[in-house]
């Protein structure tokens, strides 16, 4: 077999149908695995972190297989995934894998050879100084952020990806390299509301929002969309259909009823919804996916928006910092961030991290009323002597 | 044991397959990458090539380099759709918004997923990406490879695409961004015959599926989730390519429940790996963490000195029911209470591991904010063995998709649509009776949908009946 290098290839535009083939999936794994694997596919018996990055799992068997993970940016290049096979090549007979948090894992089936691969891992540095491949991502630490396109290839994002996710990664490196923290973090980052990364289950995750109402193009719209499809598109009904004065067929939005969820423009391009000042980043926290000790739980909107601040988003990564810091002073050993946050009560949450509460905080959306408190359970802080004092319950 | 594709393997040597010699791939210096500049003014993205962490801009700017060193010939779309990526995107952090155009309808013959139209709104600025379609290729399951695919894979998309890609777009493929319309059938016809390669899902189809590492490096994993994924992929290739549903549908196979694929929060249908007999214990590995010579979560939290491993304070205080103790030294658990959260075995991997009789849970109806909000997969089977050919898990899939083909509304996800249903609903479509497992607790509130059958002489009543007793 060989690449053709002909421009259509083999394909032949007039007979499209000739030797096509079709419905054929995906490569099958087993190949792919390293002898290692093959022969201890599912005898593993226990495994160890060895440092920060590095761990070696055990077999039944006795065979061990050690593994090096390295974060990775997942937008790349062809010239990187080389590196990667030249890696691979040297030190890991033609095998890699890659993790569901982008990471890449290089596996080798004995201490020296990973030692000698490490070695040769640390060393590759951009002409920028920073790392290619940095070594980290197990345990009590921040592991690499999913996430989605942003500005790259989106055409509905409230944020850019790539960059937002480099700000933060190069911030938090020390927890990405290191293992200090209660309990693994995981950040995720979601350009909108479609949440293409499904970020709603992270510890903290980061989530383009818009904040204006679309606009209508009326002279193109009813050209271009479904009218019928734009209004039912929207989840409050805030679109109705309407005409312009020259008569064409085009459709109204009742601005106070509009949620900026997006979902408008998803269905048709006439209403576009970015806007430089109105979008930004929203910051959840406390969720997780793993139901160790306690239930998977959704993520809980404690930034309602910071700005778009390219390309290295300072006020975003601040309150990253601030949640993680206060986080690690007053977690318990192994407690998730949710869990932290619920054990010691939300207002204290706010009050530890010195972030500040709003009213955008409150969920007035469906179900909200379950989020309301309804008990006398409660610590007070600063937030709760404001509400005296406004309606006069203390000096 | 070997797991055995559905079709013969075509092995790829990329020796015999490559497109691009030593020396074309070896055509720029260290020296020349820093040095180099692109056409376009990127303050903003020069600013990331700083910092610890990989700079995708770096990364950017080589592959440009190495385009432009390349000969006209050796490339088949713009030479300059990287370094006009960049400029794109810079443009776009001036404007605070992307310069993407809405969609366009593209494919490969035949398909109604895998390919996403992409197409710059400033194409006079940045001809180089005025249009850049995207690509999703099916991963293999876990994510595996070895060098001969991917640098064959490489190759190929260097010479008929950007050579810009993602290893792995959020649902597992790896996504390939940006080639023309023209060369799209062309790619499909190299990766299907030349990589024996598919595409993977988008729109409203069955997404590509994926899978924790499972079985192949983790010593908790409850089942073959590779065998899995891949069987499931296979079997349902029809719904993965043509959109029949009326939305996206996703299956991810976790292998334990530590979820480490996040099935139960992104997946339609989340298999997550379990067991219904007794945790195995170990006792005198058990001792060996209480003495410390074995180090707890695997060495987790060896960043940071948490003082001696304490298993009281550490597993039997922390597991959510309550059903450990220790007793003379060694470790009891009380297995019909456990719920199988896995924290016991987490922190003692050595000494405690999942039971030996396993199969899946299987929830429904996960899905991200749009549009009803949030929602994560409800359990509704507890239990189910998994063996391949899976004919039982294939039952109960295709009950399902035939209920929401003829009940789901445009863009209505599964979980959305048991919502407005009522799980009571879902049940019988699955076949199950009710179980206090699918719920946190029992209703508040009583108001009951009784039907006609549920009630002794139904719901006919004669009102003059009722009238012989109460005067009006």
């Amino acid at each position: 077999m060989a690449l053709s290098t002909e421009r259509l290839g083999k394909y032949d535009p007039n007979n499209p149908q000739e030797n096509r083939v079709t419905d054929i999936g995906p490569r099958h794994f087993w190949q792919y695995f390293p002898e290692v694997i093959k022969n201890n596919y599912g005898k593993w018996a226990y495994h160890d972190i060895l440092e920060p990055g590095i761990m070696v799992h055990v077999s039944e068997t006795g065979d061990k297989v050690f593994t090096v993970r390295c974060g990775g940016a997942r937008f790349m290049t062809v010239e990187h995934v080389r590196e990667i096979c030249d890696i691979a090549d040297k030190h890991c007979d033609g095998h890699v894998r890659f993790t569901t948090r982008n990471n890449i894992e290089f596996l080798t089936d004995s201490h020296d050879k990973m030692v000698a691969m490490k070695e040769d891992i640390n060393s590759r540095k951009t002409p920028h100084g920073g790392f290619k491949f940095p070594i980290g991502g197990t345990g009590a630490g921040v592991t690499n952020i999913v996430h989605t396109q942003g500005f790259i290839h989106c055409h509905t994002p409230a944020t850019d990806a790539s960059s937002l996710v480099k700000a933060v990664m190069d911030e938090v490196f020390d927890y990405f390299t290191g293992m200090e923290l209660p309990a693994k973090v995981r950040i995720s980052m979601a350009c909108c509301l479609n949440m293409c990364g499904a970020v709603h289950c992270s510890d903290i995750a980061l989530l383009g929002v818009h904040r204006k109402p679309p606009i209508v193009d009326h002279e193109y719209i009813d050209a271009i969309c479904e009218i019928p499809l734009v209004t039912a598109a929207c989840p409050l009904g805030a679109i109705s259909p309407s005409k312009t004065e020259s008569g064409k067929k085009t459709v109204k939005i009742k601005e106070e009823r509009c949620m900026f969820c997006g979902n408008c423009y998803t269905m048709c391009p006439s209403v576009p919804i970015s806007d430089k000042e109105g979008d930004g980043v929203a910051i959840l926290a406390g969720g997780k996916l793993s139901n160790r000790m306690t239930v998977p739980k959704f993520s809980k909107v404690v930034v309602p928006w910071a700005p778009n601040n390219f390309p290295r988003f300072p006020e975003v990564v601040d309150y990253i910092k601030k949640i993680l810091n206060a986080y690690s002073e007053s977690a318990n050993k192994y407690e998730r961030l949710g869990d932290w946050a619920e054990r010691i009560g939300w207002e204290k949450f706010f009050e530890k991290t010195d972030i500040p509460f709003s009213e955008h905080l409150i969920d007035d959306y469906r179900l909200a009323y379950d989020s309301y408190r309804t008990s006398t359970q409660f610590k007070f802080t600063q937030a709760a002597w404001d509400v005296s004092k406004k309606v006069g319950g203390i000096d | 044991m070997a797991f055995e594709p559905k079709e013969e393997q075509k092995t790829i040597n990329y020796e015999e397959a490559r497109i691009y010699s030593q020396e074309e791939l070896s055509n720029y210096t260290e020296e020349e990458l820093k040095n180099y500049k692109i056409k376009h003014d990127v303050p903003d993205l020069d600013d990331l090539e700083k910092g610890p962490w990989p700079s995708f801009v770096t990364d950017a700017k080589r592959e440009d380099l190495h385009r432009k060193k390349l000969n006209d010939e050796r490339l088949l779309i713009s030479k300059n759709c990287v370094e006009d990526l960049l400029g794109q995107l810079q443009l776009s952090f001036d404007h605070g918004e992307t310069h993407w155009k809405h969609g366009g309808i593209v494919g490969v013959f035949g398909y109604g997923g895998g390919v996403i139209g992409r197409y710059s709104d400033v194409q006079e600025d940045f001809p180089g990406v005025a249009s850049f379609h995207t690509l999703r290729v099916n991963q293999a399951a876990s994510k595996f490879y070895d060098t001969n695919y991917l640098r064959t894979l490489c190759d190929m998309w260097e010479y008929r695409g950007s050579g810009l890609l993602n290893m792995h777009g959020s649902t597992g493929d790896i996504i390939l961004l940006g080639t023309t319309t023209e060369q799209l059938e062309p790619v499909f016809h190299e990766m299907t015959h030349e990589l024996q390669q598919d595409l993977g899902g988008s729109g409203s189809n069955l997404r590509t599926p994926s899978c924790c590492i499972g079985k192949a490096r983790c010593e908790w994993s409850c089942i073959d989730t590779q065998d899995m994924c891949y069987e499931l992929t296979q079997f349902y290739q029809d719904e993965l390519h043509r959109p029949m549903f009326p939305y996206k549908f996703k299956f991810k196979f976790d292998g334990c429940p530590n979820g480490c694929v996040a099935s139960i929060a992104r997946s339609d249908m989340s298999f997550i790996g379990t067991w219904k007999d007794n945790i195995k214990i170990d006792q005198d590995k058990v001792k060996a963490y209480i003495n410390g010579e074995a180090q707890p979560n695997a060495g987790s939290h060896n960043g940071r000195d948490w003082g001696k491993f304490d298993i009281q304070k550490e597993v039997i205080d922390r597991c959510p029911t309550g059903c450990m103790s220790l007793e003379n030294g060694e470790l009891k658990i009380d297995n019909e209470n456990c719920n199988r959260c896995m924290h016991c075995i987490n922190v003692m991997p050595q000494a405690l591991r999942p039971g030996d009789d396993k199969g899946v849970t299987i929830l429904f109806g996960a899905k991200a904010p749009i549009l009803e909000g949030a929602q994560m997969s409800v359990m509704t089977i507890p239990f189910m063995k998994a063996e391949p050919p899976y004919d039982n898990i294939k039952d109960v899939i295709e009950n399902v998709w035939d209920w929401w083909m003829e009940e789901g509304k445009n863009r209505e996800r599964l979980g959305e649509l048991i919502q407005r249903k009522t799980l009571q609903e879902f049940l019988k479509v699955v076949g199950v009776p009710a179980a206090p497992q699918m719920v946190t607790a029992p209703r508040a509130n009583p108001y009951i949908f009784w039907k006609e059958e549920d009630v002794p002489g139904g719901f006919e009543r004669d009102v003059e009946d009722y009238r012989s007793r109460h005067k009006r």
